[in-house]
């Protein structure tokens, strides 16, 4: 069961390559000529319209004559074609994902958040899980796909080979009804978290390139939703994720009480879980006050993303006084 | 604090240009930009509580930082960088912006109590010129049919001549205020857990002649806040009866309970189980399970035929509890004549336990935690062990001073001795390896801010959900007579509806409202057609 565990985690990480890959080609192929610009643009004002997004703006003045002729409609198509085969694959490597982390569950015979690797795998999965329902829900969100994919196969690439842990038992530190409680929360709510990431670093290529900055990397955000759109987006997903993100600090201050014998200790895992909730309550500030500019607010998010980064490799690799230590890389 | 004597005409006051002072301060420090530095700075202020090791975390940690950084440690820690959390700085700013929350809070509050008071505000002048409009043809409508409506669907109403104004979502803006204050409380908590809790650890042999009463200076290590009183620490003796750990055959860990006799203050002796993570609970404290490992018993007889047994707690060095230690004799080789020491003939042993010895040498690591195959390694030592010079050294360690200066020196390279071996030295004295008792290392705590910090928590978790998921709107509907009508001969209502967060669902809420007041408010008439006035473009904020 381990070894299936973890043959269903290499079929995952392929399915995202290759989700990666048509998402690639779809960018690369069908946001470029005039008439796939053409194509895209009814279908970017329906999403300001789902989101109450700014009245719909008139079509921004094309700046760059395209220099061959226009694709054909076939070319568009295929590369249409290509996106929804990102998605179907996503999907499938989603649902290949879950298959790994219950038969790694079954294996262990217990809630597969005992290490680092299980984690990562669990907090990868409710990050590709929230990217599906959002796309359920906002098809033209889709080329945001590239990103998730790729950020999803570079984690699981790392979990698959640096942090791999075998299949074992539980700690008895860990053997308490607080584990399923605290780590799920915190599951459920890095996940969410990293994935918020994506829109808030995209709202700032976008905002660029509307800005008409050209060039790397804001030529990146050229077949991207308009910058008010990815921007409330991104702040939706943190305000949902930062009540969770909140209880989980809250049920793993409870779990301590009765583990180490007190609420908060100043672990580093502690002091990091703290640092990104004041930066993150920070971003939510920031965002709710009109005299901070939105690109400086979505900053202080990408910031709390990179603390959520520290706080997941950073304090396991280079602390070695953590408690949370069972989390820990050999 | 400033002169208070007449100021010279035509210029202002110092007694005012402070207080002019005072306010700009007070204004600069409740505004949300400086509570946004304030915030940055604390999450910036805690990166070195998790860079450099902690004081409060482990003491161990610190010295071995000073020992290997002797030059800068001395200049980081008058900085406080071993007591972050504790030091000046750190609290200077979570006080600056605890201040500011109040500050920013208190008129917040005094703002919403009167908001909740006053009745929604009337019907402007012109409802289509609101993000959300409507015109619903009636038949006779009447505004406290339409009150009723809203009413019942959890609005505050208020009806004014022929027009209803309504508004929803108050909770957004008392779960803000109950979110800031949360935190006030969280940090009142914690402030008195501070102040009225104490800690103390220590290790705890198994056996009644290892038992220990719950005062100060049975503790290894301990803290004590500035208002408590160690002579009124809560009575209790505990004695380690029993420690049972399960393992799997990889060595793994799967369970620890410790069994103690607990002597309360007025009551019998009983027993009591606990474990990781389902501590004891006592009156007015907690003992938990930290760790645990083994202690040696080992029986010296020296070259007068004396015999001392001491049961030495190893500290664990490994996952397989390799377990190193010192057994001590400073009362070896007292002439049992004269009954006089001879400081230069003390003895002890430096050890190396190993719960699954291997079969072959080296004898380095055990293979197993469980004692499956038990032997120490023993190093004998004889000299003046240093214990006199008032120096305070580590139980676990020979002074390394002593062997330096050569006053302590190693008389063996070491022999490896299961349970029951005696070992005779070259002088004729023996040592025996007598077996092993378990040890637990406790931790006995009492923290009385823990409950309101709880507390503090949950409200605080309350009112980030309600904040987060709660919407202030309005709405408000307009009858219109038929016989006061000029657009045309029949009657009809208005409808105008104001989110005033951002909310992009209210066009929905809006569009089924109105469809509700249609329906209910004269339910003869549906064949109205609303004019949703531009979906796509629903504008947020204010007007």
């Amino acid at each position: 069961m381990a070894e299936l565990s973890d043959q269903l985690l290499v079929v995952a990480i392929l399915a995202y390559l290759v989700a990666m890959v048509c998402h690639a080609v779809e960018y690369a192929f069908g946001q470029r000529g005039a008439v796939s610009r053409a194509v895209a643009r009814p279908e970017r004002q329906l999403v300001g319209a789902a989101v109450g997004g700014d009245p719909a703006k008139p079509p921004k003045p094309v700046d760059e004559v395209p220099s061959g002729p226009a694709r054909a409609p076939g070319r568009v198509a295929r590369s249409v074609l290509a996106g929804r085969v990102a998605v179907a694959l996503t999907g499938l490597g989603a649902v290949v994902h879950l298959g790994s982390l219950v038969t790694r569950g079954v294996a262990a015979e217990r809630i597969p958040f005992g290490n680092m690797y299980e984690y990562l795998l669990a907090l990868t999965f409710v990050g590709v899980a929230v990217w599906l329902g959002v796309l359920a829900r906002r098809s033209a969100l889709r080329h945001l796909g590239l990103y998730v994919t790729l950020v999803m196969v570079l984690l699981l690439g790392l979990a698959g080979t640096v942090i791999y842990t075998p299949v074992g038992p539980l700690q008895p530190a860990l053997r308490s009804y607080w584990f399923v409680i605290h780590i799920s929360a915190a599951v459920l709510s890095s996940g969410i978290l990293l994935f918020g990431f994506v829109p808030a670093a995209l709202y700032l290529l976008r905002s660029g390139w509307e800005q008409g900055r050209r060039g790397f990397p804001y030529d990146l955000a050229r077949g991207l939703p308009d910058a008010g759109v990815l921007e409330r987006f991104a702040f939706r997903i943190h305000a949902f994720a930062f009540p969770i993100w909140t209880f989980a600090i809250v049920g793993g201050a409870i779990w301590a009480e009765a583990a180490w014998g007190r609420y908060w200790g100043w672990d580093p895992k502690e002091t990091w879980a703290f640092i990104s909730w004041v930066v993150y309550a920070g971003y939510l500030h920031a965002r709710a006050t009109p005299s901070v500019r939105r690109s400086t607010a979505t900053w202080i998010a990408v910031l709390g993303f990179l603390t959520m980064l520290m706080n997941l490799f950073g304090v396991n690799l280079f602390f070695d006084n953590s408690l949370h230590s069972y989390a820990e890389v050999d | 604090m400033s002169s208070t004597g007449p100021a010279p005409s035509g210029r202002r006051s110092p007694v005012s240009r402070t207080i002019a002072l005072l306010r700009n301060s007070w204004r600069q420090l409740t505004s949300m930009r400086t509570a946004l530095v304030l915030l940055f700075l604390l999450a910036v202020a805690a990166v070195p509580g998790s860079v450099l090791p902690q004081r409060t975390v482990s003491i161990e940690d610190v010295n071995e930082y000073f020992r290997e950084h002797p030059e800068l440690a001395p200049v980081l820690d008058r900085l406080g960088g071993f007591d972050v959390f504790g030091s000046v700085w750190f609290s200077a700013i979570y006080l600056l912006l605890f201040t500011s929350l109040v500050g920013c809070i208190v008129p917040r509050l005094r703002d919403h109590l009167r908001a909740l008071r006053t009745p929604p505000p009337a019907a402007p002048k012109r409802l289509d010129r609101l993000p959300q409009h409507a015109v619903i043809p009636a038949r006779d409508p009447d505004p406290r049919a339409i009150a009723a409506v809203l009413r019942r669907r959890g609005w505050r109403v208020v009806v004014r001549g022929d027009a209803v104004s309504a508004e929803k979502g108050y909770l957004k803006e008392t779960g803000n205020l109950l979110f800031h204050l949360s935190l006030v409380v969280v940090l009142i908590g914690m402030a008195i857990g501070s102040w009225y809790g104490w800690h103390g650890n220590r290790i705890v042999v198994a056996g009644p002649d290892s038992a220990f009463c719950n005062t100060l200076l049975q503790y290894d290590e301990s803290g004590l806040g500035p208002r408590v009183d160690s002579a009124k620490l809560p009575r209790f003796c505990l004695e380690l009866t029993d420690f049972a750990a399960t393992f799997t055959d990889g060595g793994q860990a799967q369970s620890y309970r410790a069994t103690v006799l607990v002597d309360e203050a007025g009551g019998a002796p009983r027993h009591a189980d606990f474990s990781v993570n389902s501590p004891l609970r006592l009156d007015g404290a907690n003992v938990y399970l930290l760790g645990h490992g083994y202690a040696p018993v080992i029986r010296y007889t020296d070259r007068y035929g004396q015999t001392q047994t001491t049961v030495a707690p190893f500290l664990t060095r490994d996952a397989n509890l390799t377990s190193e230690g010192v057994a001590a004799f400073p009362d070896a080789n007292v002439d049992p004549r004269t009954g006089e020491r001879d400081p230069s003939l003390q003895v002890a042993f430096e050890g190396l336990y190993l719960p699954t010895a291997p079969e072959e040498p080296p004898f380095i690591r055990s293979q197993h935690p469980e004692e499956r195959a038990p032997a120490v390694l023993l190093i004998p030592y004889r000299g003046n062990l240093g214990l006199d010079a008032g120096i305070p050294g580590s139980v676990y360690q020979l002074d390394q001073r002593q062997v330096r200066s050569g006053k302590l020196t190693q008389i063996d390279t070491g022999k490896l001795l299961r349970p029951g071996e005696t070992w005779t030295l070259d002088d004729g004295s023996t040592v025996e390896f007598v077996g092993t008792r378990p040890y637990v290392t406790l931790s006995v705590r009492h923290d009385p801010g823990q409950l309101i910090v709880l507390v503090g928590a949950g409200l605080l978790i309350l009112g980030l959900t309600t904040m987060l998921l709660g919407r202030r709107r309005r709405v408000w509907f307009r009858t219109t007579p038929s016989d006061e009508s000029t657009t045309s001969g029949s009657s009809f209502v208005e409808a105008g509806g104001l989110p005033r967060t951002d909310y992009p669902g209210f066009a929905d809420e809006f569009r089924e409202l109105v469809a509700v007041v249609q329906g209910g408010g004269n339910a003869a008439d549906d064949r109205g057609e609303t004019s949703d006035r531009d979906a796509a473009g629903v504008r947020e904020g204010t007007p």
